[in-house]
């Protein structure tokens, strides 16, 4: 007995579930995939009511709902480090082999950060505000991976 | 038991649908459920601030996302907003209507909006249904909408011919509906012609239920705007008001294990109880148009008796002499239905949005003639969820 309850002669039936899925990116995500892997650019939309530059880009201004999907603006390679965890474990679903920084990363002239893979420093080392750029994929890759990773300035 | 009792008046002010199709990969959820929104309140001649409350709601897991209501956030417009998440299986989107009605009847929240969406290809809905049922007892009966049982009722009571008959009847006239709605996503351009050889050539899914008979795989999104009778007075179109609503649900009857008499249908019990409490003895004059979840032609043309307490074979004679037609006394399904267009979580709110565009009389091609001034709508999901919900032109009946 544990917890008070007889589970003496209680089956407990097994199952698995797969979960397979696909993902819609949609004409405003693949856009920003297009222009990644095949121009080497990072692009975002701004609204032209708030200011404000999204990165991703998205169809409308989450402010305003103004529909700016249209107005595309190409950001600077460069930004900065705005949080950071390191991932320690190790699992096949991952895109890098661990330990790898994760951070949330700010290019020059956007106001969202969007989470990407920091490398070529020691995880000791990282700081928020810390100055990074881009290192784009050798091979294209229609995610964004299209961006391998970010390294300090 | 209790007495349902409304505090006041709730309409639906504006309807928002989006393109139905097989693929959206044109949109990502997120955008997919704002064309909704956006033209629901469009529609409504609102602004995203005017609602003061969000109910949510898609079949779970059939996109084999987990709290799609958050990430959905954007698209809704729910930033400072309260927001609650409603997934009752293919009942999704009527159970959202009815939730939006009880939420606004009840005076908590003057402007609800309902948005129900699904994006059937990105997902595995086999993986999502085959979950649904206790995986000790019931699991390996477990089939979702595809199932044989409603045709070989319908055969075993009205013989092969009769019946299948009707059952591809009743499919052509949907598609005879749908072909003149310019949103219903499978228009197939069949004729009464073609039954012969469609009875025999459409391919066999389980027993008589064939390929023609039944849903299709959709990805879309609806949204309707829900508001109290003050509240209405602000939005530019005309209000439909939702009299009463009632939903059934009963899980242990989906093969009816552990019964040899067969029991009441959920559909024939919605339609006692809420017909039973609003005065309504004759459903087929009553009702000037009914929207009805049908997911394959048999389950349609045996759900028809239920919903309209008919005995016999009245529904069968109705369906044969065209009273279910377009011009016919009590049309049905005038968007084509859910054999048409059917995202799911979406599916069960078209019905009450076709019903209610009906009641406004601004359907277009697929517009019932002559004014429709009550109509009805119904819901239907997993394990025998029924929701049945009941709309007006005129504010002109005693609240229950
Ligand atoms: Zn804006």
């Amino acid at each position: 007995m544990d917890g008070g309850a007889d589970k003496e002669h209680c089956f407990v039936v097994e199952a698995r579930m797969a979960l397979p899925n696909e993902y819609f990116a949609g004409r405003t995500g693949s856009r920003f995939l297009t222009a990644l892997r095949d121009e080497k650019r990072i692009l975002g939309v701004r609204c032209p009511s708030c200011g404000m530059t999204f990165v991703p880009p998205r169809e409308y201004c989450e402010r305003c709902w103004s529909k700016i999907a249209e107005n595309w603006v190409e950001l600077e390679k460069e930004g900065e480090i705005v949080a950071h965890t390191v991932v320690r474990y190790e699992d096949r679903h991952l895109p890098k082999k661990p330990p790898y920084i994760l951070a949330l990363i700010q290019l020059k002239g956007a106001d969202t950060p969007f989470p990407h893979i920091v490398e070529g420093v020691d995880p000791a080392y990282v700081f928020p505000g810390m100055a990074v750029r881009a290192v784009f994929a050798k091979v294209p890759v229609n995610t964004l991976m299209g961006i391998d990773h970010f390294e300090p300035l | 038991m209790g007495r349902k009792r409304k505090n006041r008046n709730a309409a639906i002010v504006g309807i928002g649908q989006t393109v139905y199709s097989s693929h959206r990969e044109d949109q990502n959820q997120v955008e997919m459920v704002h064309e909704a929104v956006r033209n629901a309140l469009d529609d409504a001649g609102l602004a995203v601030g005017d609602v003061d409350c969000i109910v949510h709601g898609n079949m779970e897991l059939f996109e084999m996302q987990f709290q799609p209501d958050l990430w959905h956030s954007l698209g809704l417009g729910a930033l400072g907003k309260d927001v609650f998440r409603i997934t009752t299986g293919g009942t999704t989107g009527s159970s959202l209507v009815c939730a939006a009605d009880n939420l606004v009847a009840s005076g908590l929240y003057d402007t609800v909006l309902a948005v129900g969406m699904q994006k059937l290809q990105e997902g595995n809905t086999t993986g999502g249904i085959t979950n649904m049922s206790d995986p000790l007892w019931f699991r390996n009966m477990q089939t979702g909408a595809l199932s044989g049982t409603s045709a070989q009722a319908v055969i075993g009571e009205f013989g092969e011919e009769r019946g299948r008959r009707a059952a591809i009847h009743y499919r052509i006239m949907m598609d005879n509906h749908a072909m003149l709605n310019p949103r219903a996503h499978r228009k197939l351009g069949l004729t009464y012609e073609r039954a012969d050889e469609l009875m025999k050539t459409s391919a066999r899914l389980v027993g008589d239920l064939r390929l023609i008979h039944m849903c299709s795989q959709s990805d879309g999104a609806c949204a309707v705007v829900v508001a109290s009778e003050e509240a209405a007075r602000r939005a530019k179109t005309p209000p439909v008001w939702i009299r009463d609503h009632v939903e059934v649900h009963r899980e242990e009857t989906f093969t009816n294990l552990f019964g040899f008499v067969r029991p009441e249908t959920t559909q024939r019990y919605a339609a006692r109880k809420l017909f039973g409490r609003n005065g309504i003895t004759d459903p087929v004059k009553y009702f000037d148009v009914f929207e009805m979840y049908d997911p394959s032609a048999w389950w349609g043309l045996a759900w028809l008796r239920e919903f309209l307490l008919l005995e016999g074979d009245a529904h069968l004679r109705m369906l044969e002499e065209g009273k279910f037609d377009l011009d016919g006394d009590l049309p049905v399904n005038p968007s084509g239905g859910v054999i048409a267009t059917n995202p799911i979580g979406a599916t069960a709110m078209l019905r009450v949005a076709e019903a209610a565009m009906q009641i406004r009389g601004d359907a277009g091609e697929h517009q019932v003639a002559g004014g429709v001034r009550h109509a009805l709508a119904s819901g239907f999901g997993g394990t025998f969820w029924t929701a049945l919900i009941m709309l007006e032109k005129d504010l002109e009946w005693e609240m229950p």
